[in-house]
């Protein structure tokens, strides 16, 4: 409503870490300085594989209203093979931000009037050391870049604080690399 | 220090800091990782509670009796089935006296099943004879429970922090978790004024004639309807326990001070929504968006539900011309549990605004932020009802 409210809508599958790596970003936000912030995962019932999301809502202010997000300001995608499953970018603003783990340039997406970060976060975290599927510590470090609202030493902070007795040193360099590699374009540019 | 945690975190993290001695549980959802954080706690040896593994609801509230009667401190935590099953103990706990602090993760009840928020489950228990207190956020949770073991202790009545499941339970969001120093400066070590002791034999709340009649040392003692009296008269002064009890954390904590109602831009308002829980914090951008509009509105959320604090709720509701009560639950064949209530302060004061109902979110139906909006504005515009009954929001028939 009035209050200024930036508000970011994560897809994964369960299992994947998607909440973690919202509750990841939420810890980086409070730090600096949003003291509003509420992380809503998905109500009810979880399984393994099936696609999730996790609304996550960030203010200067204190955020009183609970409700999930319709009309989002960034989508971060952790497995883009969802982004063909229906309604994976709805309610997204116009000149909104889409950030997805994929292997493909953003020139191979084709959304008008958005934004689209791209990294291959699941190789590039294989590169660095973690096991093959875990994205979402790297996804951050495309988060870091194409959102702006954070700078990536607070987020990579945030990583070894949630990582505290889980590889904490590569899952935060898995950020910093994907933080690098990751390709801002605009979704309307796709090839013909 | 402020973490960002779940509502149930929250939760287990004033059960911890209250330094709780006896915790059983059974788990349900949305209830399980509050006792699951619980168990953890009591694992990994950061709390010195025994945790007892039960096999159902009744004897999870069974065993925090015994133990409660021997003068330890007993916490549990359920929800919507789980608390019916428990209902039998529920009433006990309260006869008995016992200062038992229970979270009830406000789920909907079955038939048919459902896993989310409404707030049916405590409300089918306000005349138990327990203090209910609901919380709107997690530093709310965390507070409440912390102060709910002191005011049971002060009152010997046993307390439900209610908060509701989902929305608060499974949602993050910053809180700040209390120094545990200052924690044990404000809750001392429970010293209960009788305690069960093995070498000293007792039968407890035995069978009561319908008169009174002579204890085992030959004084007349109370009977059922005393022993019932006097629960109520203790339930009624417990009201000035919260204020007091709410003074001395706020003292202490520096947060606080609206013990019995919540209010929002009540002090000039026309029209005043009342509800319970997290209802009340969503009605705050509301109440925004109507000011900006230039309707006077207000939004109160109750923290007291029982006992009923109707002077209080008097005072914040008299100089309004409407007030309009949000309900997650309802007394079915009648209507809406607080509107009654409302109404009933209400009725002996000179002056009366119009109260309406309006009963949403039943089974987790999502609550949208522009239907609380539109049903608000027009619930005042319109003025008086000439039906009593509980209209319904969000309804899809």
């Amino acid at each position: 409503m009035q209050k200024k409210i930036i508000e970011i809508r994560w897809h994964g599958r369960g299992g994947q870490g998607a909440i973690t790596a919202a509750k990841i970003v939420a810890n980086a936000a409070f730090i600096s300085g949003y003291s509003g912030v509420v992380m809503a995962p998905t109500f009810g019932t979880e399984r393994r594989g099936a696609p999730v999301f996790t609304s996550l809502k960030i203010s200067k202010q204190k955020i009183y209203d609970l409700s999930p997000i319709e009309k989002p300001d960034m989508i971060v995608v952790l497995d883009h093979l969802l982004l063909e499953e229906p309604g994976i970018v709805s309610g997204l603003k116009p000149g909104g931000l889409i950030i997805v783990n994929t292997p493909k340039p953003p020139t191979d997406y084709d959304y008008p009037g958005m934004k689209i970060a791209t990294a291959d976060v699941t190789s590039l975290a294989v590169q660095v050391g973690l096991k093959p599927g875990i994205v979402n510590t790297g996804i951050i470090g495309a988060f870091a870049k194409a959102a702006g609202l954070m700078d990536m030493e607070t987020l990579s902070q945030a990583i070894k604080d949630e990582f505290k007795n889980r590889k904490p040193n590569r899952n935060a360099k898995a950020a910093r690399l994907v933080f690098e590699k990751t390709v801002i374009g605009n979704g309307s540019e796709a090839r013909p | 220090m402020h973490i960002i945690e779940s509502g149930n975190v929250a939760a287990a993290s004033g059960v911890k800091l209250a330094r709780a001695q006896v915790i059983a549980a059974y788990p349900i959802t949305p209830q399980t990782p509050l006792t699951e954080k619980l168990s953890e706690f009591v694992d990994a040896g950061e709390m010195q509670a025994e945790y007892i593994p039960v096999e159902s609801e009744h004897s999870a509230l069974a065993v925090c009796i015994a133990a409660s009667s021997t003068g330890a401190r007993a916490f549990t935590a359920t929800s919507a089935n789980g608390l019916l099953y428990m209902v039998e103990q529920v009433h006990w706990a309260a006869g008995a006296r016992l200062p038992i602090v229970m979270c009830v993760v406000n789920r909907g009840i079955g038939a048919p099943w459902t896993v989310w928020n409404d707030h049916q489950d405590s409300i089918s228990q306000r005349d138990a004879g327990w203090i209910q207190l609901y919380a709107c956020d997690h530093q709310q949770i965390i507070d409440t429970v912390i102060q709910a073991f002191l005011l049971a202790e002060t009152v010997s009545i046993p307390v439900m922090v209610c908060y509701d499941g989902y929305l608060l339970s499974h949602t993050y969001m910053p809180f700040d978790v209390p120094d545990p120093d200052k924690v044990d400066e404000f809750l001392p070590a429970f010293k209960p004024a009788y305690a069960l002791d093995p070498k000293q034999p007792a039968n407890l709340n035995t069978v009561t004639l319908p008169d009174i009649r002579p204890d085992v040392r030959g004084n007349l003692a109370p009977g059922y309807m005393e022993i019932r009296h006097n629960l109520h008269v203790d339930l009624r002064r417990a009201i000035d326990k919260v204020a007091e009890i709410d003074a001395r954390f706020q003292k202490i904590f520096n947060r606080g001070g609206h013990p019995f109602i919540e209010p929002y831009c009540c002090e000039d308002a026309d029209f005043i929504a009342v509800c319970l829980g997290s209802l009340s914090y969503q009605l705050r951008d509301v109440v925004d968006e109507l000011r900006e509009e230039g309707l006077k509105a207000g939004v109160a959320g109750l923290r007291l539900y029982r006992p009923f604090p109707e002077q209080a709720m008097v005072e914040l509701l008299a100089k309004a011309k409407g007030v309009v009560v949000f309900e997650k639950a309802l007394s079915y064949g009648n209507q809406g549990a607080l509107f009654t209530d409302i109404k009933a302060a209400l009725y002996p004061g000179p002056a009366r605004p119009f109260v309406k109902n309006f009963i949403l979110g039943l089974g987790g139906r999502e609550i949208k932020t522009a239907d609380l909006l539109k049903t608000f504005r027009e619930a005042c515009t319109q003025g008086p009802a000439s039906i009593d009954t509980p209209q319904w929001i969000g309804l899809k028939l």
